[in-house]
């Protein structure tokens, strides 16, 4: 066991891990994070996707002993400050962009991700940054829908095309 | 205008904000006090004879609490198949026990023959694996294919099924003579023979189970990824655990979706259970998602050959079809019944044919249980007779539209009985072809296609017409046909002192918006705001009997059984009003949540009422009880038959195979809509899963009975890549007549409807681009099966 | 997933004798080697971790050279490898984009998936492997699926690429794991084309010579539309089978030429 700590959601937070500990598990065993979930054993759902430093990782896969002293950020801490919905989460309401909502929290953060690096993606942009984040529920048209809208364009006239 | 509130409003989700912000709560978000670990042992190999298992160094290894085997449930109950099949010469269905735990035998990759609990999950996977090596295993042949597994005695699946048939079933049975009389004197006959594939449902999340036991009271509690936790309870109390029914509380929290697969009993439940209570410490259990490929319930597989005979002119004068269902190494609950009454009574589909017969085989094999995922028995109809239809129409040289439109039943002709028993009660197909066509533009397809080929791509438009029987079911038909349950569903509208509402409803929400949808029929129906009304579902501890959800029942059953609570709501309410108002009941109206003696401006508002019904203090007792709380139990009078068109627009790429689906257009009648927004995220979703089943999906597993699709790796989902935005209408309405809310079901059609239209879709690019010799591909239509289809 | 000792070195000189010790194993990304762990599939006693090596990551341009630290990320590589765009090309279409923050060069090679999709690079580019002992030239890195030159204790530091004047990769996904179920890589130089195809043969990535030959005198896609590869050295399984794959291969030979 060794200790390690980190920022998570702005907060200075620390737990003894193994060396096996995964992110996934120090975030929802460790600190009670349960937003993120876990739906796969190969590295491929994406339902599990957190910011590490500002990126999207798959918390499955990256041990937490790795990313000591990083900054992670989880669906826990995307609402706004007064606890509204922040735009991405907002706009997956708005538009349905989630039925069960297991695959949500890794979706927003995904999109999140996207919208930082591209704040106007198109259609397909959108499809192939959520590549790694698989959804049954929805097929996928209202998540889409959701990223169009938050990025500021008018979804339901693009899906409309 | 678009409604913001009430029934056929498109209510934003409530449900969404707690599942946005992290904080829904799934099986395995849940920490107990003092919880412990099970981890299950499988097997390796698809058929063997347990010869030993030593638990005894895996049970003295470090933070190891108890080791089970199959041996520990030998004595108590199986799980068992909810329907009763019976054989075309009379004989009922052989039905194997299925055990908690494999006990001398295992009979597919993943059975579970004995179970570990630990103080952690690393502990009891490492005590695990010692018992997995310390358990000796005489590997017997692997029956996997269905042809050859039946009629093998030698080789069983279950020693004492001498031929690894379940049920030899004909529908009906008594048509058979015409059915092979009208087929001989056909002028036309289109044979073909297809696959229905294999499916791993994947609800994203894994199956979890948390058992409890308090010994003060002798209780249990089982908290589960379910769909219907009254069913769930029935099962583990009565037939598997014997454990009294008032005993045990089943919860089925948030829940990360279904399909199916969270219908069924499943051996992990009982053990947790078991195990809590020989240890009194709760024990949980979280499937890895290898797991799920291996020991949840599997969808389809079907092999399948239909005749359709016709005349020259395409009218339809017989359906035969002859089908070989996998029902795998057991009988999951529903898997009796998904070949049979799920199939075979829809193969009919929405044509006036005036001879169907069915005949279904169904095998045991060494592979995971097969049951019903979403659509269950419908979609593998529809596939069938769509692209036998389809087959039909190039043969003849005739107009696919044309030969729908002539055949299908006409809007004067409901209500229809089918040669295949169902008696439809409305439709109106002709208005959604119509409507599908004109959204398609098919007229300007021709243009598109030469834009294609300009590109060097192959364009093609496949066509699906599609009907289904949900809302499942009328109890007492259902009997008759050899269901071993009820089906219908309940509900109790509790309002209370304050005035805000409680329903405690049977159906259970795992994406379907119960929370939300269900409050906008209370607020239309008692004119309160949506916001004053909760909906209680998921714990037998709170909710009255009620059958879950599935085969698009939520609205249809649950939701009918809920109006009439209200109605009794509002009944009871006159009945306080007229106390209250000083007036005869007869005289006392309900509208807009106002009581009032009609003809004056004497009224009571439904708050009052509310709160009257809990102060009473100047009821007349004998004739007025307190309280005001109603439960309505509802069993349908019939099936509902939503049904539906739907135009597939695809592109080959022939030089690699790759199919890209350009545009998916869906008509739907769902009879009354309730929230517009979440039926077409209902269609999305089914559509996304039957491109899915068409283009990408299967299961495989080689001759030795090993699962060659374990994983992400190998099993392909449909990502968003995979899929166009969908165009979703549903505006062609014919009210179902036998239910009060005028609803069909919504959430299985569009994986029911859209498998064909995108083969038929395929194989329409093919022959156009000049690959005639292609009639047939089997799903999934992968790039390796469309270009080995055109070069082969 | 088997415990073990997590270190995190940061120097080459520190990991060098980090993994010489009986039973570490390198880290980099851990997007293969972690699903491997899971499935206890590997169970190393002690882990490395190379990406806190500050000298081993970045992409640096001299002249016609581009270096690659072995721990940067394919996202890194899509961004910042723009002198060799179809090299970054290549890098942005990796996995997923969780995957491609994650996953590094080094992890990629060591690794040599049969159907992944820097080996294609490196071998169509005559790329050098810079390892903590020596330098290996691409040819002789290769040594079939999931086979390298690489000795124990030897890990990656860096990769080297010539840059070609005319280069693209074609890849066309495998439907579940969107790995390459073929994949081709075409790189023109002044001496000639090199072309490497990824994802289709048994013994992992290959040299196609025919291809070479055709497209060195001829550099369009027709040049090589009468070529064929023979079917029974490739890969056959239920995503393809060795007919399907060898066609493939020469289709993504064709779009990468006219692509490049
Ligand atoms: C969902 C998903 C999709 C993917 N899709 C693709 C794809 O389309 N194409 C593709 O090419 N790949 C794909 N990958 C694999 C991905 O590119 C990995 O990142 C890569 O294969 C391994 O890199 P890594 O840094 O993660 O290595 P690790 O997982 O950390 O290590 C892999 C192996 O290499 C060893 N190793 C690591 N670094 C070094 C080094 N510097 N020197 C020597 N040995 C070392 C490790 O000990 C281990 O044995 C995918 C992976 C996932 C999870
Ligand atoms: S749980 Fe991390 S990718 Fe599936
Ligand atoms: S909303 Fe259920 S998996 Fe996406």
């Amino acid at each position: 066991m060794t200790k390690v700590a980190m920022t998570v959601n702005g907060k200075a937070v620390s737990g003894e891990v193994e060396g096996r500990t995964l992110l996934s598990a120090f975030l929802r065993e460790g600190q009670g994070l349960t937003g993120t979930h876990v739906g796969c054993d190969t590295s491929q759902c994406g339902a599990c996707v957190v910011h590490v430093d500002g990126k999207a990782v798959k918390s499955c896969t990256v041990f937490a002993a790795d990313v000591a002293g990083s900054s992670v950020k989880t669906i826990e801490g995307m609402a706004n400050a007064d606890g509204s919905l922040g735009v991405i989460q907002q706009a997956f309401q708005d538009h349905h962009g989630l039925q069960c909502g297991f695959c949500t929290p890794g979706m927003v953060m995904s999109s999140a991700a996207l919208l930082a690096e591209n704040p106007k993606p198109s259609e397909q942009e959108i499809r192939e940054y959520l590549e790694g984040n698989i959804c049954r529920c929805t097929g996928y048209h209202n998540i889409v829908k959701a990223v169009l809208a938050a990025s500021g364009q008018d979804a339901n006239a693009i899906a409309a095309e | 205008m678009p409604k913001d509130h009430g029934i056929g409003a498109s209510t934003k989700r409530r449900e969404d904000v707690r599942f946005l912000t992290g904080k829904g709560v799934y099986t395995d978000d849940m920490r107990v006090y003092g919880q412990t670990y099970a981890v299950f042992v499988r097997s390796q190999v698809a058929h063997g004879r347990i010869k030993s298992i030593n638990t005894g160094n895996a049970a003295a290894m470090p933070g190891v609490l108890a080791v089970f085997t199959g041996e520990d449930f030998k004595d108590v109950g199986g799980n068992p198949a909810g329907w009763l099949i019976k054989s075309r010469n009379g004989e009922a269905m052989r039905e194997p026990k299925r055990p908690v735990l494999a006990h001398s035998k295992v009979r597919h990759v993943g059975d579970a023959y004995a179970a570990v609990i630990a103080e952690t999950y690393a502990q009891a996977k490492d005590a695990a694996q010692q018992l997995a090596d310390d358990t000796e295993i005489e590997e017997l042949p692997a029956i996997v294919d269905m042809a050859a597994a039946l009629g093998n005695t030698s080789n069983r699946v279950h020693d004492e099924i001498p031929d690894n048939q379940c049920y030899d079933w004909g529908w009906i049975e008594d048509n058979r003579a015409a059915v092979d009389a009208a087929i001989k004197a056909a002028p036309h006959v289109t044979t073909l023979e297809l696959v229905n594939n294999r499916l791993v449902p994947n609800a994203m999340e894994p199956r979890a189970s948390i058992g409890e036991y308090f010994p003060g009271t002798g209780d249990y509690k089982l908290t589960t990824t379910s769909q219907n936790p009254h069913l769930t309870r029935l099962l583990v109390a009565a037939f598997v655990l014997g454990i009294p029914e008032n005993k045990l509380t089943v919860v089925a929290p948030d829940v990360g979706g279904g399909f199916g697969s969270k219908i069924y009993h499943y051996g992990e439940e009982a053990l947790v259970l078991a195990a809590a209570k020989k240890l009194c410490r709760p024990v949980r259990w979280t499937a890895e998602r290898s797991e799920s490929f291996l020991s949840d319930a599997h969808g389809r597989d079907h092999v399948t050959k239909i005749e359709l005979a016709s005349d020259l002119e395409g009218n339809f004068i017989a359906f035969r079809t002859e089908t070989m269902a996998n029902v795998g190494a057991y009988l999951s609950n529903f898997a009796t019944v998904t070949p049979t009454f799920l199939h075979g009574t829809l193969m009919a589909g929405p044509y006036k044919v005036p001879h169907v017969y069915v005949n279904v085989k169904t095998v045991f094999t060494n592979t995971a249980p097969v049951d019903a995922y979403r659509g269950a028995g419908r979609p593998e109809a529809t596939y069938s007779l769509e692209r036998v239809v389809d087959k039909m129409c190039r043969e003849l040289n005739l107009d696919p539209f044309e030969v729908r439109r002539k055949n299908f039943i006409t809007t004067d002709m409901f209500p229809y009985t089918t040669p295949v028993a169902l008696a439809y009660d409305t439709g109106n197909y002709h208005a959604t072809l119509d409507k599908v066509m004109e959204m398609a533009d098919v007229a300007g397809f021709e243009k598109r296609r030469a834009e294609s080929a300009k590109r060097g791509k192959l364009r093609g438009m496949g066509l699906s017409t599609w009907i289904e029987a949900c809302g499942i079911a009328p109890s007492h038909l259902v009997g008759i046909l050899g269901a071993r349950v009820g089906l219908y569903d309940a509900a109790t509208v509790r309002v209370n002192a304050t005035g805000n509402i409680s329903v405690m409803v049977g159906a259970h929400s795992h994406g379907q918006g119960h929370e939300t949808v269900f409050p906008q029929i209370v607020a239309s129906k008692l004119g309160v705001p949506e916001s004053s009304v909760e909906i209680v579902h998921g714990d037998t501890s709170k909710i009255p009997f009620g059958m879950g959800s599935y085969g698009s029942r939520s609205l249809a059953v649950c939701g009918v059984a809920m109006d009439k609570a209200l109605d009794k709501i509002v009944a009871k309410g006159k009945k306080i009003a007229a106390h209250m108002l000083e007036a005869s009941e007869d005289d006392i109206t309900f509208e807009d949540g106002r009581f009032s003696v009609a003809g004056t401006d004497k009224a009571k508002t439904f708050g009052e009422i509310a709160f009257s019904a809990y102060v009473p203090h100047n009821y007349p007792l004998e004739t007025l009880e307190p309280g005001l709380e109603e439960t309505a139990f509802y069993d349908p009078a019939n099936f509902t038959y939503p049904a539906g068109a739907y135009i597939c627009e695809a592109e080959v790429d022939a030089e690699t195979g790759k199919v890209d689906i350009l545009a998916f257009y869906c008509a739907d009648d769902f009879g009354n809509i309730m929230n517009p927004m979440i039926v077409e995220g209902q269609v999305h979703g089914g559509v996304g899963q039957g491109i899915g089943q068409a283009l990408v999906e299967n299961t495989y597993y080689d001759s030795n009975g090993q699962l060659l699709t374990g994983s992400y790796m190998d099993y392909a989902m449909p990502r968003a890549t995979d899929v166009p935005f969908y165009t979703v209408d549903y505006s062609c309405q014919t009210p179902c007549t036998h239910n009060p809310l005028g609803v069909k079901g919504c959430g299985e059609a569009g994986a029911i409807g859209s498998p064909p239209a995108v083969v038929n879709a395929v194989i329409d690019a093919l022959q156009r681009g000049g690959h005639t010799h292609v009639t047939h591909i089997d799903m999934p239509v992968s790039p390796s099966r469309v270009w080995s289809a055109i070069n082969g | 997933m088997h415990n073990f000792d997590f270190v995190k070195p940061a120097s080459v000189a520190e990991a060098v004798k980090a993994l010489s010790a009986d039973g570490a194993q390198a880290l980099s990304g851990g997007q293969t080697l972690m699903p491997t762990m899971k499935q206890r599939l590997a169970a190393p006693t002690m882990l490395v971790s190379l990406t806190g090596i500050a000298e081993m990551k970045g992409v640096k341009v001299d002249g016609r050279t581009l270096t690659i630290g072995a721990a940067t990320t394919h996202a890194t590589v899509a961004k910042e490898a723009a002198a060799y765009p179809a090299l970054a090309n290549l890098a942005g279409g990796i996995g997923d984009p969780a995957v491609r923050n994650r996953g590094t060069i080094g992890g990629s090679l060591a690794n040599n998936d049969p159907s992944a999709c820097y080996p294609s690079a490196v071998l169509a580019s005559g790329a050098t492997v810079v390892t903590s002992k020596r330098e290996i030239a691409a040819d002789d890195y290769f040594q079939g699926m999931f086979s390298t030159a690489l000795e124990e204790g030897e890990f990656i530091t860096a990769v080297r690429f010539p840059i070609p004047d005319r280069a693209a990769y074609a890849k066309f996904d495998q439907p579940a794991s969107r790995f390459a179920l073929a994949g081709a890589f075409v790189a023109r130089f002044a001496g000639g084309v090199r072309v490497a195809i990824t994802g289709a043969s048994e013994g992992g990535v290959f040299r196609w010579a025919e291809a070479e030959a055709a497209l060195s005198s001829n550099y369009s896609a027709d040049a090589i539309k009468g070529l064929s590869l023979d079917p029974s050295g490739m890969i056959g399984d239920l995503h393809g089978t060795q007919a399907y794959r060898a066609n493939l291969a020469r289709v993504m030979v064709q779009r990468a030429v006219a692509a490049s």
